[in-house]
């Protein structure tokens, strides 16, 4: 029985029993934790994955759900479509117009169960950029255009921070749950084979010791009941024998009268 | 009178022009055109037209703008082959035709400029219409003024670079109004010009350039609602040309939204009807533009013996592409449901 499994190579003594035992707990305490923990993770995992499936494509899932990314990258393609049919190619030219981004991605992270993820934000600074563009012909596209593309990178960005928390989420599960799984089949059924160990190999000490007790009382008792058979068959011998008897050397002074003063 | 004397110096290329338009694609073709599921499709439809094999050494995977860069090669060598071919007064009416593309590209360089790009790029996109003798220079230039001094003064628009603009302004100012005022003189000489030549061609270019500068007011004032360009700012890029000129055009320059431009318009029909448009129509107001252009143009076809044939014929085919684009463009991008947008010429 103590042999069945892996143990720890460990003497079996009461002091790495005790040992052994708190690492049981330790190792249970984990155990506990660590699933909790792998459990709130596949929860906002989950929540992540029905996000993602609603905003864009979800490459995990097999099917291609392309759904409010691609419709609103395809609205967006097809108004520059219209701006390229009013104006002509303004492309290069609003691209050499631009001093500074308007449009800005922040990045701040969001703690899910001590996993650090990052959480994209886009937000407009500056006012309303390249508005003259356009201005003989064709603005109106153009600013359609442009709310339209502004709308699409809105999208792009909340698919970007779903995307990279569902990448991290993903890998942190896997190595929440390696954990669990290890604790779980591997360190706790050791542990506990060396406290089986442990505990049979005491017993065994235990009985070996009860045995020798047992046998050195044996031997005490042989040989006291010998003794015993000596001294009896010597009394029954020679009661009346002097020699055999204790004499009260006092005796002789007993009929002594008491010397009073 | 002038047709007396026409055909001697301009009845071959009045010829030429007519025999080219013979070729713009008409309703049947576009029907065909629609019906293509793929740009090679595409392709083989506009093979049995006038463009012939103009896309045939490009490798398979069509891009929409090879074919809109290859469609203007041939209206490119259409124009440069009448261009060469003109004398005096057509020749400088057709040079006239290509300042529009002159300042567009002007405009491209110098933003390619003061943001420090190779001006050998830029070269690359810029109109073959608009490419004038020291354009090459500009990539010698390193800064606005001396771009102005060394290369705008050789060029055809300097004096429309002389009347509006000092080297100071350039560096100032926002590149779309610098595009617009230079736009304004250009249509204003473009007018003039024309109204000089006299006769039919006065008569057929006048109503189309006044259009044009209209349709440039209209614009200006609609665009530039709610933007940071002032009122009188705006009142300065308003071509004087028009019919708006110049009781509609101080009307529009007051404007402080749609609804007093279209009040500003009572009392001029054809514009107002531009403004009619059905609740949800996907046809805009630059369609009705568009629209009204090639019904202009197609008009001045009726009429012998002018230039605006000419004029015409270009704006017609530039038409034509953009039509053709469109339809590449639903095609490509799988959105059948518009590419009825197109504008039908013939």
């Amino acid at each position: 029985m103590s042999g069945a499994g892996p143990r720890f190579a460990i003497f079996p003594t009461r002091m790495a029993l005790t040992t052994m035992k708190n690492r049981l707990k330790g190792a249970q305490t984990g155990h506990s934790l660590l699933k909790r923990k792998s459990e709130a993770l596949t929860r906002r995992f989950r929540d992540i994955v029905k996000k993602i499936d609603e905003v864009g494509h979800f490459e995990y899932s097999g099917g291609a759900a392309k759904r409010k990314m691609g419709k609103i990258m395809q609205v967006a393609n097809f108004s520059y479509a219209e701006v390229m049919y009013t104006t002509g190619d303004i492309g290069y030219q609003v691209r050499e117009g631009v001093k500074s981004a308007q449009l800005k991605v922040r990045a701040k992270s969001e703690n899910v169960s001590g996993v650090q993820l990052p959480a994209f934000e886009m937000y407009v600074d500056g006012s309303n950029a390249a508005e003259l563009t356009g201005l003989g012909r064709g603005g109106a596209q153009i600013q359609k255009c442009k709310e339209t593309y502004k709308k699409a990178i809105e999208v792009l960005v909340e698919l970007a921070s779903l995307q990279t928390a569902f990448v991290i989420l993903d890998e942190v599960i896997k190595v929440t749950n390696r954990r669990v799984n290890a604790i779980e089949h591997v360190i706790i059924p050791k542990i506990e084979n060396t406290i089986k160990f442990i505990g049979s190999e005491l017993d065994e000490a235990d009985r070996e010791e009860f045995y020798r007790l047992k046998k050195v009382q044996g031997k005490k008792k042989d040989k006291l009941a010998l003794e015993t058979a000596a001294r009896e068959k010597n009394q029954g011998f020679g009661a009346a024998s002097e020699e055999a008897q204790p004499t009260n050397l006092l005796n002789e002074y007993e009929q002594d009268p008491d010397v009073m003063f | 009178m002038e047709a007396l004397f026409f055909n001697v110096e301009d009845g071959f290329l009045e010829a030429m022009v007519r025999g080219y338009k013979a070729g713009i694609l008409t309703n049947n073709n576009y029907l065909n055109l629609t019906q293509c599921e793929t740009l090679d499709d595409l392709k083989l439809q506009l093979a049995a037209t006038d463009y012939g094999n103009f896309l045939q050494n490009e490798p398979s995977p069509l891009a929409t703008t090879t074919i809109a860069d290859k469609a203007r090669e041939t209206l490119v060598s259409h124009f440069m082959y009448m261009r060469a071919n003109a004398v005096k007064p057509l020749s400088t009416f057709l040079d006239f035709i290509t300042y529009s593309y002159m300042i567009d590209n002007t405009i491209l360089l110098i933003t390619g400029t003061l943001h420090e790009r190779d001006t050998n790029e830029l070269l690359e996109r810029c109109h073959p219409l608009g490419i004038f003798d020291g354009i090459a220079a500009l990539c010698v230039a390193t800064n606005v003024s001396e771009l102005y001094n060394t290369v705008m003064v050789e060029s055809p628009l300097a004096p429309y670079f002389e009347k509006c603009l000092s080297a100071q302004d350039l560096d100032e100012m926002n590149i779309e109004i610098i595009r617009n005022t230079l736009y304004k003189a250009y249509l204003e000489d473009f007018y003039n010009y024309c109204q000089g030549l006299g006769g039919p061609t006065a008569e057929v270019m006048g109503e189309i350039l006044q259009f044009e500068a209209d349709r440039r007011v209209l614009n200006i004032t609609l665009n530039s609602l709610d933007t940071e360009l002032s009122k009188d700012d705006r009142a300065k890029l308003f071509p004087t040309c028009g019919r708006l000129y110049p009781e509609g055009t101080m009307k529009l320059a007051r404007a402080d939204d749609s609804d007093q431009v279209r009040m500003a318009l009572d009392s001029y029909p054809d514009y107002k009807q531009f403004f009619d448009l059905p609740v949800g129509s996907e046809r805009s107001l630059e369609d009705k533009f568009f629209e009204y252009e090639v019904h202009l143009n197609k008009r001045s076809f009726t009429r012998q013996f002018q230039y605006g044939v000419f004029y015409a014929y270009l704006k017609l085919k530039e038409q034509e592409i953009r039509n053709i684009v469109w339809i590449a463009e639903c095609i490509a991008q799988q959105q059948k449901e518009r590419i009825n947008s197109y504008i039908t010429i013939f």
